[in-house]
């Protein structure tokens, strides 16, 4: 009897061990990049723009050419990428500290003006790399380094909801939320990170999908605690789904 | 090069668009700050034309962020700005230096501190050759007196942009920005528009990936990586320019750089007809400084008067420069006033007898 390969690596992905704490899901959410961009046929044509925290060295384990962005200014740097090179396929990869509260600005105007990019944005409600300080995205009541009693919404306002956001602005071809906390939404994550990415393959404009994520070391969760939380506590208020699709209309480009 | 004959009429602003597309720029990004208007708005209606992009930021920050990716895909790219908007640009300006990044950024110097005036100043000398933005790096500061010279250096600056694969920054004022005057138009050869193509980011295809990082966390990798650096300032310091007027026999020396250069020079030009010994050094690259021929000069016994549109900042590197044989004096010319020749005699006769 034959052996059949029905799992391997992607090319795009590097052999090697993650810098990630356990339980962490930014290696979920890289694998899912790199194999999108071997289906896709896309690796050796791609052009990475790394942030700011822990994901700053998805450089290291993706096996494409990369440029490296200052806190919260991928979505400009990815413009410059993609204005400088049309023909090739330009990522963004942001934490919720980098899109929602630094670079605020940069992902509304690069999405509003229907930049040709597609963006990952991976929500875990935590700076994760500074230590667990507090983030745009941080729920109601949840303990962190700078807010220690709980966010309180007198003091520190509410959650932001960047998905909505995102899909009001015209620019915009594709937005949607998944979550990488069980099977089932891995599955549903890569379907929508798929359609992100085809908007840009197809010159059909600008793809945006938000992952939520644990961060298990700064919730102070075991890995297992943490997927939990994201299923009674994130997906409640973040809730999943596809928020804005024209592709099949054509986009906005 | 090929000299055409044909001269036109423009202002500073439009001469440096047009030296960019002649040293085919492919990329612009902009953000409106006075008085530097023209700049992006003549390249939004030509960069196009040209088969560029021109893409209007939504501020100054992502503006030199936008640049910072163009640059690291080895594409002729620049910016422009004015004083406060080059405030924003340094967050970027900071990683294209320690990220080996060619990079064009104008700078049309208005008065500050703050929001200060949409008029001409010098102020902005300190943070364009000290590297305003986090950390130890240095851009190459070019100092154009003239429309001539913004068409000229606009060109140059790409090239030196690319020998050194770092930030070259163009430093005018609101004189140079908004002067309009006669310039003759010439066409560089021989541009390389793959110049980047043994480092720049294009997709791997065929070949290992490529990464433009500043981050080093290694023990010892930035160490290193500032070495690097280093070295390429120092290699940087082979290539200078400045302009010596009437020097030879002067007893005085007017230092002075850009427009209050040249401003300095009708003043020494007037000094001279009433058989005054002034001359003027105008140094043209503000880094590298100098300092050689400075000195060359100090040791021959001359007199230095420092004269800029600031409170007292190229004046250090003057001193710097002579401190073993001589040492300079200083006159302001206070931001917020527009001098005129006679403005700069008046100090330079009380300097000349000794003051």
């Amino acid at each position: 009897m034959s052996e059949k390969l029905v799992f391997d690596r992607p090319q795009a992905v590097i052999d090697r061990a993650t810098h990630y704490c356990p339980g962490c899901h930014h290696g979920v959410a890289h694998r899912i990049v790199g194999e999108l961009l071997d289906e896709l046929e896309v690796t050796q044509d791609t052009i990475l723009v790394t942030a700011i925290g822990c994901s700053v060295f998805l450089y290291n384990y993706l096996n494409v050419d990369a440029v490296e962005a200052p806190h919260g200014r991928a979505p400009a740097v990815a413009t410059g990428v993609k204005a400088a090179r049309k023909d090739k396929f330009v990522l963004t990869y942001q934490g919720d500290g980098d899109l929602a509260s630094i670079g605020m600005a940069e992902i509304i105007h690069a999405a509003n003006r229907g930049e040709n990019i597609a963006v990952v944005f991976v929500n875990n409600t935590v700076y994760g790399m500074t230590g667990g300080q507090m983030a745009p995205t941080t729920l109601i009541g949840q303990r962190t380094t700078t807010c220690p009693s709980g966010r309180c919404m007198e003091h520190e306002g509410a959650p932001i909801r960047m998905t909505e956001i995102i899909s009001s602005l015209g620019g915009v071809t594709y937005a949607a939320r998944a979550a990488l906390n069980n099977v089932k939404n891995i599955r549903q994550a890569k379907k929508f990170m798929r359609k992100a990415f085809q908007c840009q393959i197809e010159k059909k404009g600008f793809g945006f999908v938000e992952l939520l994520s644990a961060c298990p070391t700064n919730w102070k969760m075991t890995p297992i605690q943490a997927n939990e939380r994201i299923e009674t506590e994130m997906i409640p208020y973040f809730p999943l789904g596809e928020f804005k699709d024209t592709l099949d209309e054509g986009g906005t480009c | 090069m090929s000299k055409q004959t044909e001269r036109i009429f423009v202002k500073g602003n439009e001469a440096v668009v047009r030296g960019a597309l002649a040293a085919r720029c492919k990329c612009f990004f902009g953000y409106p700050i006075t008085p530097q208007n023209e700049i992006p708005e003549l390249m939004s209606s030509e960069l196009p034309k040209a088969g560029g992009e021109f893409v209007q930021a939504e501020s100054e920050v992502a503006a030199a962020n936008m640049l910072l990716g163009a640059g690291a895909c080895g594409i002729r790219a620049m910016t422009s700005s004015s004083s406060p908007g080059i405030s924003l640009k340094q967050e970027a300006i900071s990683y294209m230096a320690g990220s080996n990044t060619p990079a064009i950024i104008v700078n049309m110097n208005r008065g500050g501190p703050g929001l200060g005036d949409i008029g001409p100043a010098q102020g902005d000398y300190y943070q364009s050759t000290r590297g305003g933005g986090h950390g130890d790096y240095r851009l190459l500061v070019l100092a154009p007196a003239t429309g001539q010279e913004a068409y000229d250096m606009t060109i140059k600056a790409f090239d030196l942009a690319y020998k050194y694969k770092n930030p070259v920054m163009i430093l005018g004022d609101a004189i140079l920005g908004q002067m309009k005057e006669a310039i003759t138009p010439w066409q560089p050869e021989g541009i390389d528009d793959e110049a980047g193509r043994e480092w720049s980011l294009s997709g791997a295809k065929g070949r290992e990936k490529r990464l433009i990082k500043s981050l080093y966390l290694e023990e010892g990798a930035l160490a290193g990586q500032n070495k690097n650096l280093q070295k390429k300032y120092e290699d940087m310091q082979s290539y200078v320019e400045y302009e010596e007027f009437e020097t030879e026999d002067a007893d005085l020396v007017v230092c002075a750089y850009g427009s209050i250069g040249r401003i300095a020079k009708s003043a020494v030009r007037n000094l001279r007809k009433q058989g005054h010994k002034v001359g003027l050094f105008r140094p043209i690259t503000l880094y590298p400084f100098p300092s050689a021929a400075l000195l060359a000069l100090a040791k021959q016994g001359k007199k230095f008067l420092t004269i800029e549109h600031n409170l007292g900042q190229m004046v250090d590197d003057v001193r710097l420069a002579i401190r073993t044989v001589a040492d300079s004096d200083f006159a302001p010319i206070y931001p917020g006033n527009l001098p005129i020749p006679e403005d700069i005699e008046g100090p330079v006769l009380e300097w000349l007898e000794g003051k």
